[in-house]
């Protein structure tokens, strides 16, 4: 009899694990299959005589970030793919890490530093792309520096990370990143000092007056609030509260929307990304009556998941993003933006063109140095001028940020984000 | 809106919230009044409650738009197949990961339950994806005091707010007469004061505890469900935060004193909606640990006081 309990626990026990470490295992394999166009066994059609160099990547793969990541990751094996699979002489080799857990669902930072550690210890890794938070590349930034390896991001917007900006950025910063005092980190997105500015002359645009201004607490939402709320007023827009934070686990923000009616904004502005409870925020603001105000976020909601976590509260909600969506490039974005579709029959996330372009600077810079030292391709790539990519044709500045200065205005309608217009500084 | 309404209005969302916070507090007071143990695996208990809520509803394919008759139906349905599933969940939890440690050093079962709580995560993540989810809004928004009621106010009582209490209030009141006035309960009660003398007394200890542990996940899955109707979004990782303050209800009123973690979960529930409302949201957890520290230094067995389950 007591045999037979015990065999019944480890039956129970294995129906209760088994699905657990499937979904474990799921998450860490999924880049797996669709990582073999790109690797070397795809039989490259460049020239491979030299040896291999490989790229790293590191961005969420699990948590709420999963499908901007997994999108992203496919974006550069594409980019791979299409550079004939090989570049300077040598075989691409990809290896997409994961800088999140499942158990916070979100980048973590322990993570990140594994990742960035692994990269320089690894002779083999020549560039590292990404990371997808700011907050992630804080951490990641100064390790990759001391080995002098090459960052290239896709998606980080916070200012400090390259340039210092009064009132904005941390009184060390860019400096405190760059402990070699050389620097090794470029990104191929406008920043957010940029963004937040359009956002305040967008919501203008759009007849706001009267401002309230949210933020998730974090890097990113935190400073690009600030920026938001201190070109509003520049702009002669009242802002009514804020920046105020949120508590980002929180179930509900009822009272806060109600509190915040009672200030009667027309325009609630939320500097954050979907995954710390923007879609609920936009539930409980249109719950507590205010249907008419408008919501207005930056890339960070500029998700599909911000629009299934709201609902139909997400109808009408703005966003900026810093540039077009993959469906309003032209020319060789246009062309991408098609293969894409066609090669996994769904829309890519905003940033996975992005990825596409961060992977395409690496290996035009590979193919530059030719040769497989990282002093000569870190060079190489902040060397990148008049780069002709699926986002137009842009340079890295000396602080290797992009010379690009447009961004796109979407608006969810009918469940979908769509292009509404193009957002460009008036009078500068 | 006025002062006076503002403030009327956040203490009703405190209360909503509060109440549900109340019914996954239940669960951990429950459990420790009996065997002492902390469940970190509660919350999860909560979040799979909700997830089967959200299944059940999905695959009966009622939406808002059919007619009261279904979605009254589907509701019931939801509600009882999320209490059966939390309240065998955690049953089976207590049968795999807490019964053979019984008799172990009290740190033991501590660790399983925090590993079941990782386990239960993941499960989660395989069951409904890493992203939040909409669970579909099945009750009218109509407002309890201005549309049905017809009276003149600024005060919004939403249905699912006023829903919220609805269920809760009888789940409360049938849990307490089942501790207090059946012999199940009674078993429950002499387990608590002294497990040993009630073995002797022939009642059967480990069916007991189970029980109690069935009762916990009954709660917690109405809780489950309720929220999800309420909030209308679950996500996989929301038993971790939301178990986090409902055993800080817990300890606020008194591990162990169920008058205690139903007082304490409303009024974490108001604390959470008046720091929203008058500080600021940044700040709501802070406060809310804050005081949690302030009660128990001046307090150190909570509001109510570390009662067994017995004089609860």
């Amino acid at each position: 009899m007591n045999r037979f309990k015990r065999f019944l626990a480890f039956i129970v026990i294995t129906i209760l694990v088994v699905p657990a470490l499937a979904a474990c295992g799921g998450g860490a394999s999924t880049p797996a299959p669709a990582a073999s166009p790109a690797s070397p066994a795809a039989s490259p059609t460049g020239d491979t005589s030299k040896g291999t160099i490989k790229i790293v990547s590191s961005w969420p793969l699990t948590g709420q970030a999963e499908k901007v990541g997994t999108d992203s990751v496919k974006a550069v094996q594409m980019a791979i793919a299409d550079h004939g699979g090989a570049a300077g002489g040598y075989a691409i080799v990809y290896e997409p890490m994961d800088d999140a857990t499942a158990a916070k669902g979100a980048w973590d930072s322990a993570k990140e530093s594994e990742n960035a550690n692994k990269a320089i210890a690894d002779s083999d890794v020549m560039v590292y792309l990404g990371t997808f938070n700011s907050g992630a590349a804080k951490i990641s930034i100064p390790i990759l520096n001391q080995a002098g390896l090459a960052m290239i991001s896709e998606a980080n917007t916070w200012p400090g990370l390259t340039k210092k900006i009064e009132g904005m950025t941390d009184a060390n910063e860019p400096d405190v990143y760059y402990p070699t005092g050389k620097r090794n980190y470029a990104r191929v997105v406008p920043t957010d000092d940029l963004q937040g500015s359009l956002a305040a002359q967008w919501a203008k645009d759009l007849g706001a007056k009267k401002v309230y201004v949210l933020d998730d607490t974090e890097l990113y939402g935190h400073g690009i609030a600030l920026i938001f709320a201190d070109a509003a007023k520049k702009l002669g827009l009242e802002v009514v509260g804020g920046p105020e934070g949120i508590d980002k686990k929180a179930p509900d923000y009822r009272a806060l929307m109600t509190n915040i009616r009672s200030k009667a904004p027309d325009l609630i502005y939320f500097g954050g990304i979907t995954e710390n409870n923007a879609g609920k925020l936009a539930q409980d603001m249109r719950a507590a009556g205010m249907t008419d105000v408008k919501f207005m976020g930056p890339d960070g909601v500029f998700t599909e998941g911000f629009i299934d976590a709201a609902g139909s509260a997400a109808e009408g909600a703005y966003a900026t993003f810093g540039g077009l969506p993959a469906s309003q490039l032209t020319g060789k974005g246009a062309d991408w933006y098609q293969r894409f579709k066609q090669q996994y029959n769904e829309d890519p996330e905003a940033y996975a063109v992005y990825a596409y372009e961060a992977a395409s600077v690496a290996l035009n810079a590979i193919d530059k140095a030719g040769t497989k030292d990282r002093v000569a391709i870190l060079e190489a790539v902040r060397n990148t001028k008049d780069f002709n990519g699926l986002l137009g044709t842009w340079s890295f500045t000396d602080t290797g940020d992009t010379t690009l200065k447009t961004m796109s205005g979407n608006q969810v309608k009918d469940g979908k984000w769509e292009f509404v217009k193009t957002l460009e500084l008036a009078g500068q | 809106m006025s002062a006076f309404d503002l403030f009327i209005q956040t203490a009703l969302f405190g209360l909503s919230n509060g109440f549900v916070l109340a019914l996954i507090a239940l669960g951990y007071t429950l459990v420790y009044g009996i065997v002492e143990l902390i469940n970190f695996a509660h919350g999860e208990v909560y979040m799979m409650g909700s997830f089967m809520a959200l299944t059940v509803i999905a695959a009966t394919g009622v939406t808002f738009s059919d007619g009261l008759l279904p979605r009254v139906l589907v509701i019931l349905l939801a509600l009882l197949a999320a209490m059966l599933f939390s309240g065998g969940l955690n049953f089976a939890i207590d049968r795999i990961a807490y019964r053979p440690l019984r008799n172990a050093p009290r740190l033991a079962p501590l660790i399983t339950a925090i590993g079941m709580s990782f386990a239960l995560q993941n499960v989660g993540i395989w069951w409904k994806g890493s992203r939040p989810v909409l669970f579909p809004s099945m009750l009218p928004s109509s407002d309890v005091l201005r549309d049905w009621l017809h009276i003149e106010t600024n005060i919004a009582v939403s249905f699912p707010m006023f829903f919220v209490v609805l269920v809760t209030v009888p789940l409360l009141i049938g849990l307490t007469w089942f501790i207090r006035s059946t012999r199940l309960g009674k078993a429950m009660r002499a387990t608590a004061q002294d497990r040993e003398a009630a073995a002797l007394m022939g009642i059967d200890v480990n069916r007991t505890i189970g029980l109690t542990f069935l009762l916990g996940g009954l709660m917690a899955g109405a809780a489950g469900l309720i929220n999800g109707l309420y909030n209308n979004q679950v996500a996989y990782n929301m038993g971790f935060y939301a178990g986090l303050m409902a055993f800080t209800a817990a300890v606020l009123g008194g591990i162990g004193n169920l008058t205690g973690a139903v007082v304490g979960g409303i009024f974490l529930g108001l604390v959470t909606a008046f720091s929203d409302a008058y500080l600021s949201a940044q700040w709501t957890p802070a406060i809310v640990f804050a005081v949690l520290v302030l009660v128990i230094v001046f307090r150190p067995s909570g509001l109510f006081g570390e009662q067994v389950v017995g004089r609860a």
